[in-house]
């Protein structure tokens, strides 16, 4: 009986979250689209999503595209199949690389700030003071991080985009010794829009779910500095499994027909 | 619980009242059928100790917290069923001097005093600004103060800052949970004075509440002890030394003695 019991609550408990995430999301999004907006906070959160993650952003791509080249050097010389280095480096880049290690990134350094962020102004009533001031806690905090995840997110993987599919140029021309313009010849050779479309849709919905989780977590957060700190690592780890999901679906919703 | 209650009856058609008002947290039984009235322009100090559901009445009356059940009325319009926007337009009337302040901290501290003018009532800045230093001013803050950060002022200082906030776009009623906590006797006398002051400039109905019988007697028309979701007594202040209840008595008169058992486990 304790067995079933224990199966039952944690069932229930289950749920309970779900239930309590959708409705959030449900609400989250119907301010997303009804007025009055808050551009001074959706600029603020643009930059900071979109401009300070540059960096590390950028940096995960260059290197993720060096150390791909690399590999698949020392996997298909075995085959003679070096000439598809290029091809490689940029279908796994745009498709899977660039969107999934940029969201992870983002999803460490947004998802944890925004909900420590929102977590702090939980436990100090400062939310509780919106709602005095007549401002709705979910227009003015929550509304502009989700629009500026979703729009940003894919400018960011754009760039990493760009960068990977350089980082793999820099080691195929200087560390392999391909020629500079059959290896740019080859990158576009194979190279379909869909491939990186289909990374900038993966982008969208990872910035929207990295948003969404430290909104979400942080809203939620009780309990002074420890549920601030429980929430900021629910949100970073529940980003991080949800982008790995919804990366399988969007590739099966994308690529199935093959 | 068989305490007497003894209801003074308020001079006016009450500006907030609540009936019955019910509400808990999984078994934690907080409100266990509030009744209370709020004449207008009165200011209403609510007594009682830690943990006895002070704070989840006022938010219950903001509609921070859903109660169980019960009625809720302000100015005879039901508040407990209100949708969001309705709700909004209902906050429009009120103002809140948080216990910890809850300041914006990340907002210049005129920009907090402005906030609810700039947001809640899209003024344009500069104007907002104005009134936001004149508010400032009303409290005892320089303009120069209007510069700095909330994290740079002083415990003292950010209270002020929040009274200044709850009273920017003059609410008609303000409500202040714990004005006094965690400040000297010095500055929490000053802050007494403020609340005083503004309740009185702008005819509001205030509801306070409190642990420290310094401030209560200074701010309070009537007061209302609360104890274990209820309310025991309410009375005019100048009778809170005599109210002939052995609840109130223990409180006022700080004694560990009494009908009122602190939940302290034995060592």
């Amino acid at each position: 009986m304790g067995f079933l019991a224990a199966t039952g609550r944690a069932f229930l408990v289950f749920l309970e979250a779900t239930g309590k995430l959708g409705l959030f999301t449900i609400a989250a999004l119907s301010h997303c689209v009804r007025p009055p907006l808050y551009p001074r906070q959706i600029m603020r959160q643009m930059i900071d999503i979109g401009y300070y993650s540059l960096p590390v952003v950028g940096l995960t791509a260059l290197f993720t595209g060096m150390v791909l080249a690399l590999q698949s050097y020392s996997g298909f010389s075995r085959f003679q199949a070096e000439g598809a280095i290029a091809t490689v480096v940029a279908l796994s880049v745009t498709r899977e690389l660039g969107p999934v290690l940029g969201g992870l990134m983002v999803a460490g350094r947004i998802g944890a700030s925004m909900a420590a962020e929102i977590g702090t102004m939980r436990v100090t009533e400062q939310i509780d003071a919106l709602s005095t001031l007549s401002t709705n806690p979910f227009k003015y905090l929550v509304a502009p991080r989700l629009l500026a995840g979703l729009t940003m997110l894919p400018l960011l993987v754009l760039v990493a985009d760009i960068i990977g599919v350089f980082g793999g140029f820099l080691v195929g021309v200087y560390r392999l010794n391909f020629n500079p313009s059959s290896y740019i010849s080859r990158t576009w050779e194979f190279l379909e829009p869909i491939d990186v479309i289909s990374g900038l849709v993966k982008a969208a919905v990872f910035g929207f779910v990295v948003a969404l989780m430290g909104c979400y977590h942080g809203y939620h957060s009780r309990g002074g500095a420890q549920g601030v700190g429980t929430a900021t690592t629910n949100a970073v780890v529940s980003a991080s499994i949800l982008i790995l999901v919804w990366n399988y679906l969007i590739t099966g919703i994308f690529f199935s027909t093959k | 619980m068989s305490a007497p209650v003894s209801q003074v009856p308020p001079a006016h058609p009450p500006k907030i009242s609540l009936k019955n008002v019910h509400k808990r947290f999984g078994p934690k039984v907080v409100l266990n059928g509030i009744d209370l009235e709020v004449g207008r322009g009165e200011s209403l100090v609510v007594i009682g100790g830690s943990g006895t559901g002070k704070s989840v009445m006022l938010k219950c009356i903001l509609g921070l917290l859903h109660p169980d059940s019960g009625s809720i009325r302000v100015d005879g319009q039901e508040t407990t069923k209100l949708r969001a926007r309705d709700r909004e337009k209902l906050l429009h009337k009120f103002g809140m001097l948080f216990q910890g302040a809850a300041l914006f901290d990340s907002l210049k501290v005129w920009e907090n005093v402005a906030f609810g003018l700039i947001q809640g009532e899209h003024m344009p800045r500069a104007k907002a600004k104005e009134i936001a230093i004149a508010k400032m001013g009303a409290v005892g803050l320089g303009p120069e103060v209007g510069e700095l950060f909330p994290s740079e002022l002083s415990g003292g200082m950010q209270k002020r800052v929040g009274l200044a906030r709850a009273i920017a776009d003059e609410p008609e009623i303000i409500f202040f949970d714990e004005p006094t906590t965690g400040l000297d006797p010095i500055m929490a006398d000053v802050i007494n004075e403020l609340i005083v002051k503004c309740v009185k400039d702008l005819g509001a109905t205030a509801v306070t509440i409190t642990h420290d019988m310094a401030s209560a007697r200074k701010i309070a028309d009537r007061v209302a002890m609360i104890y274990q979701g209820r309310i025991i007594w309410t009375g005019h202040a100048q009778d809170i030394d005599h109210s002939g209840n052995p609840y109130v008595d223990q409180f006022v008169h700080g004694k560990a003695d009494g009908p009122i058992k602190m939940q302290v486990r034995a060592l």
